[in-house]
């Protein structure tokens, strides 16, 4: 549809409308009318209208996000496509406050009545919750932006390279992979998005902001030759980022394949790992994971307050009182930093979900627990703290929504253990390992409603005998509870050891929305964790 | 107001006028259609709810056998124009997929009884009212009630350039609720699925859940190894749930599963407990499935596990034609067989056991053996001489289904469950609360 058309039919659905119609002469139809529909006028004079709308029906706070999704996906095994897929999604979603709950309604239907009806929904979802209401949510304040732009640091747009380009890529990573012999099955992808999102609320603010993000991956199995065994290896030390097709190009897949392949075939020779109590030397390509399992999730405000309990959980950091400033999570030279500001990483962001510019804060500082993540709700439960430390009652800057069809709560920005201030290499943390293993690449993860106890298994294993890695192990998996484990590190590397690991679906929530986020870490070493053996014969 | 999706009608009307924008040699146009609605409460009272109305239609086009796909949420003349072209564009460009099939015919469908008036219709206060239902009561016993109330009513179609055309409604509930001690000590968990609202009971699932919440408390540690526990049927579908998601029999031929073995797979041998038969039906009246699947090939009563033995893999168009069977679908949901036993029989015949309500955060850890991790969570209890004695802390187990379903004691006669660790709308799933020996617990939690 040509603008011409667009402005017509949209009119044509205006007309119905009561009074107020006439104010939205270029109301938007149900689909963007050009590629620049953040930027075009009437998208914002759209928001403006389902605020105003959500106002008149009694809301004492709205916000409003209209977005964009467009993601693409390619998939391949062996020398063969399975799949590539192209989407687009777009609507909005309407949050209020009224009588003292939320409520929530969203739709695909993009147009003036449709923002108007969906307002009203909303606020009358809330209404019907509000007889429930025990506590009135109060929001801490934000500042009003009146015209807020941002867009992820990427160079280069993944949607405009060339189709081709992206298949003889991965094709040719899997022709390096089968190389190898005893590598038999290769699979890679690619996935890349770019959200365009906009954000209005009753504060009188307005934010456009475009994300991109991109996660190239590969797994390869190996099979032995008796069909007794397989062994897979999964590219994982190449985590999804918040950047454009550059990422992608990085990544180096071809040149990388046939070592991923190599070391899966090796992991069919490799010797079981006898179960015991070992120093551990972990990877930032492992440790991420940790670090989001077993600090990042516990230091959430909702789970603490039982909000996900009967889903993601709580936290043994519970109450709050009781550890900030207290608890000592880890050894004084551990600082767990919480951020959305890194260019390239998936967390970052110029504002959040509620349109809070988010901050920079401790969450763990020189091993005692600090501060907490929240959002404009969640804040004012910490007043108590935050006045003891002189510092304002304001959300960090942690709500986020999957999709326009969602509602946004408290998610992680990223969360980094930050390095030593200090070049401590890699060869340093093993050369004091007496007994130990080295875990490279993330594998298997649980962890308890708490987030005590864990189990993290990993891609490579090496086993570290007087302070030299001397051959690959397999079947490994360690079991640690949280606050022990992470006073059992002694050491930690410098910034050449840095990584920034991540997840593209990190799942909570009811319903479950996925969040994605980075995390940065050092090489860091564990001493005595136990280890069991996860191989069993059927 | 009730809840809205594409009809019948309008579905062949977008497809028709979709399909007659292809010039592809071959193409397929999917439309589903959903009202989504939750109400979320914690702390006794609603925290979130809302409602969103989508739709989205993609469309795979085939040259020869160049295969790609696209998708949009947008129905405006324009909209279905472009993503037409998009994945014409797309597919001109890929190289041949030497397994595309084609696309499929008409075909003829079995009924199902997936759709509920009762659950499309649902307001916003009745969802309120079933909340209250299971705050009022936790909070008169002095106990915190957080919870998740999810409804999906909607759609699905079907069409083909070859002249196929399925359609087909859906509305499913799903209710849970965890309720905990206010010292933080103690939590029981219920939850209840269904497509039909009025089978649901939010007041008699409440106690349930304040019940164990209350036994719960001050749970003791016993020790981790192996044990005889008796699985309530939500921790049973959880476990069973993993065996069914690996059934794909192209990774059992190829020797990438458990299910492989030398020159083939294991369909014929008989690897569980006898009394274990597992089907998947999409006319079951208490377990219904989707009668067709995104490729418009009809679904069918399946066999998988008879009387213990593997009956059936899950073949694809693909790979049934190259092995000389049938396409199978997707197990999206399944019925287990169960017998005549219940819980409280169970325990009465333990001398020494764990009961357990539900597992939490399940995952692979060797495909080898279907060997998963996970832990107990929301009502763990001793049973000592026939009775439960105490609570005990949850435990961390590595176990896998297959030697789960090999270690079958006793089960209860199954019934329908809440089957997804997030509270989310899932497929049906049916099956016993089942008593087991010697499943394998590896480390103490001190969650609760």
């Amino acid at each position: 549809m040509r603008r011409r058309e667009f402005i017509l039919h949209g009119t044509a659905a205006a007309a119905g409308l009561a009074a107020g119609s006439a104010l939205l002469p270029r109301a938007l139809d149900a689909r963007p009318a050009r590629e620049d529909w953040l930027a075009d006028p009437a998208t914002r004079e759209l928001a403006m209208r389902a605020v105003d709308a959500a106002r008149q029906a009694g809301a004492t706070y709205a916000d409003v996000r209209i977005s964009r999704n467009r993601s693409q996906s390619l998939g391949t095994r062996e020398q063969q496509i399975t799949s590539f897929n192209d989407s687009d999604t777009y609507g909005f979603g309407v949050r209020v406050l009224a009588g003292g709950a939320w409520g929530f309604a969203a739709s695909r239907d993009v147009t003036p009545d449709e923002v108007v009806r969906v307002a009203r929904q909303a606020v009358a979802q809330a209404r019907a919750n509000a007889a429930t209401v025990k506590r009135p949510i109060e929001l801490a304040p934000a500042e009003r932006v009146a015209d807020g732009k941002w867009t992820s640091a990427m160079q280069v747009d993944p949607f405009t390279i060339a189709i081709e380009q992206k298949v003889d890529l991965l094709l040719r990573a899997n022709a390096e992979a089968l190389k190898v012999q005893g590598a038999r099955f290769v699979t890679s992808s690619m996935f890349f998005l770019k959200q365009e999102k906009s954000f209005a609320s009753t504060d009188g603010s307005w934010i456009e902001q475009t994300y991109y993000r991109a996660y190239p991956s590969m797994t390869i199995t190996a099979v032995s030759a008796d069909r007794s065994d397989f062994q897979s290896r999964q590219s994982t030390d190449i985590a999804p980022r918040g950047m454009g097709y550059e990422h992608v190009t990085a990544a180096r897949l071809v040149e990388t394949a046939g070592r991923w392949a190599e070391e899966a075939v090796a992991k069919l020779s490799a010797k079981p790992v006898q179960p015991g109590r070992y120093d551990l030397v972990l990877l930032p390509t492992h440790l991420w994971l940790t670090i989001h399992e077993s600090i990042a999730h516990p230091t959430e405000l909702d789970r603490i307050m039982g909000f996900e309990a009967n889903y993601a959980g709580t936290s043994f950091v519970t109450p709050p009182a009781d550890y900030l400033g207290k608890f000592r999570y880890g050894p004084d030279f551990m600082n767990i930093q919480g951020e959305r500001s890194t260019p390239g990483t998936l967390s970052a962001t110029g504002w959040d979900d509620e349109g809070v510019k988010p901050d920079e804060f401790l969450i763990v500082r020189n091993g005692v627990v600090n501060d907490l993540q929240t959002t404009r709700e969640q804040a004012p439960w910490l007043a108590d703290w935050y006045r003891q430390q002189g510092r304002p009652v304001s959300s960090h800057g942690n709500s986020y929504a999957q999709n326009w069809s969602d509602v946004q709560f408290q998610r992680m920005p990223n969360v980094n253990l930050l390095p030593a201030t200090s070049e401590v290499t890699l060869e340093e943390l093993i050369g004091d390992v007496q007994d130990g293993i080295l875990i490279d690449g993330d594998g298997s993860f649980s962890i308890d409603q708490q987030r005590y106890n864990a189990q993290f298994g990993g891609q490579v294993f090496k086993e570290i005998k007087n302070g030299r890695i001397t051959g690959p192990l397999k079947d490994v998996a360690y079991q640690m509870r949280t606050p022990e484990f992470w006073n059992s590190m002694d050491a930690i590397g410098g910034r050449g050891t840095y990584f920034i690991g991540g997840s593209f679906f990190d799942g909570k929530g009811q319903p479950s929305q996925v969040n994605a986020v980075n995390h940065g870490s050092p090489a860091a070493r564990f001493r005595r964790v136990n280890v069991i053996n996860t191989g069993r014969r059927a | 107001m009730p809840a809205r999706f594409i009809s019948r009608d309008e579905a062949e009307s977008i497809a028709r006028r979709t399909l007659a924008f292809s010039t592809a040699d071959d193409a397929r146009v999917q439309i589903q259609s959903s009202t989504h609605g939750n109400t979320r409460f914690a702390r006794n009272q609603v925290s979130t709810a809302g409602d969103a109305y989508d739709a989205t239609l993609a469309v795979t086009a085939a040259f020869g056998k160049k295969v790609a796909s696209a998708s949009t949420n947008r129905f405006d003349e324009e909209s279905l124009r472009s993503v037409v072209q998009t994945a014409e564009r797309l597919a001109r460009l890929v190289p041949e997929d030497p397994e595309y099939l084609g696309e499929l015919g008409p075909q003829q469908y079995s009924r199902t009884t997936a759709f509920s008036e009762a659950t499309a219709n649902l307001t916003p206060e009745q969802r309120a009212a079933a909340v209250n239902a299971i705050t009022r009561p936790a909070e008169a016993q002095g106990l915190i009630s957080t919870g998740f109330l999810d409804i999906i009513t909607g759609s699905q179609a079907v069409a083909t350039k070859k002249g196929l055309f399925a359609y087909d409604t859906a509305s499913i509930v799903n209710l849970t609720t965890t309720v905990r001690t206010p010292d933080g000590t103690g939590s029981g968990w219920a939850g209840d699925a269904a497509n039909d609202w009025a089978r649901l009971n939010p007041g008699a699932m409440a106690e349930r859940a304040i019940r164990k919440a209350q036994l719960s408390r001050n749970p003791r540690a016993v020790e981790p190894g192996k044990w005889t526990v008796i699985l309530e049927p939500t921790a049973v579908a959880n476990m069973v749930g993993l065996m069914m998601g690996s059934l794909d029999a192209r990774q059992a031929d190829e020797g990438r599963s458990f299910f492989s073995k030398a020159g083939g797979n294991k369909i014929g041998e008989k690897f569980l407990d006898q009394r274990v038969t597992i089907v998947s039906d999409p006319g079951s009246a208490v377990a219904p499935m989707a009668a067709f699947n995104g490729q418009g090939l009809p679904n069918r009563r399946m066999l998988w596990i008879e009387n213990g033995s593997l009956r059936n893999l899950v073949y694809n168009r693909f790979w049934a034609q190259r092995q000389g069977r049938e396409p199978t679908g997707f197990p999206a949901g399944f019925e287990m067989a169960g017998g005549t036993s219940t819980v409280e029989e169970m325990i009465r015949a333990t001398e020494r056991g764990l009961l357990v309500t539900r597992f939490w955060y399940i995952r692979p850890v060797d495909p080898r053996t279907i060997l998963y991790t996970g832990l107990t969570r929301d009502g763990t209890f001793l049973i000592e001489n026939g009775q439960i004695t105490t609570a005990v802390k949850n435990l961390r187990w590595n176990e896998s289904p297959v030697f789960m379903l090999n270690n079958v004691e006793m089960m209860s006669a199954p019934v329908r469950i809440s089957a997804s660790e997030s509270g989310d709308v899932s497929p049906a799933v049916v099956v016993p609360a089942i008593k087991a020996h010697d499943f394998t617990f590896t480390s103490l939690s001190d969650a609760v």
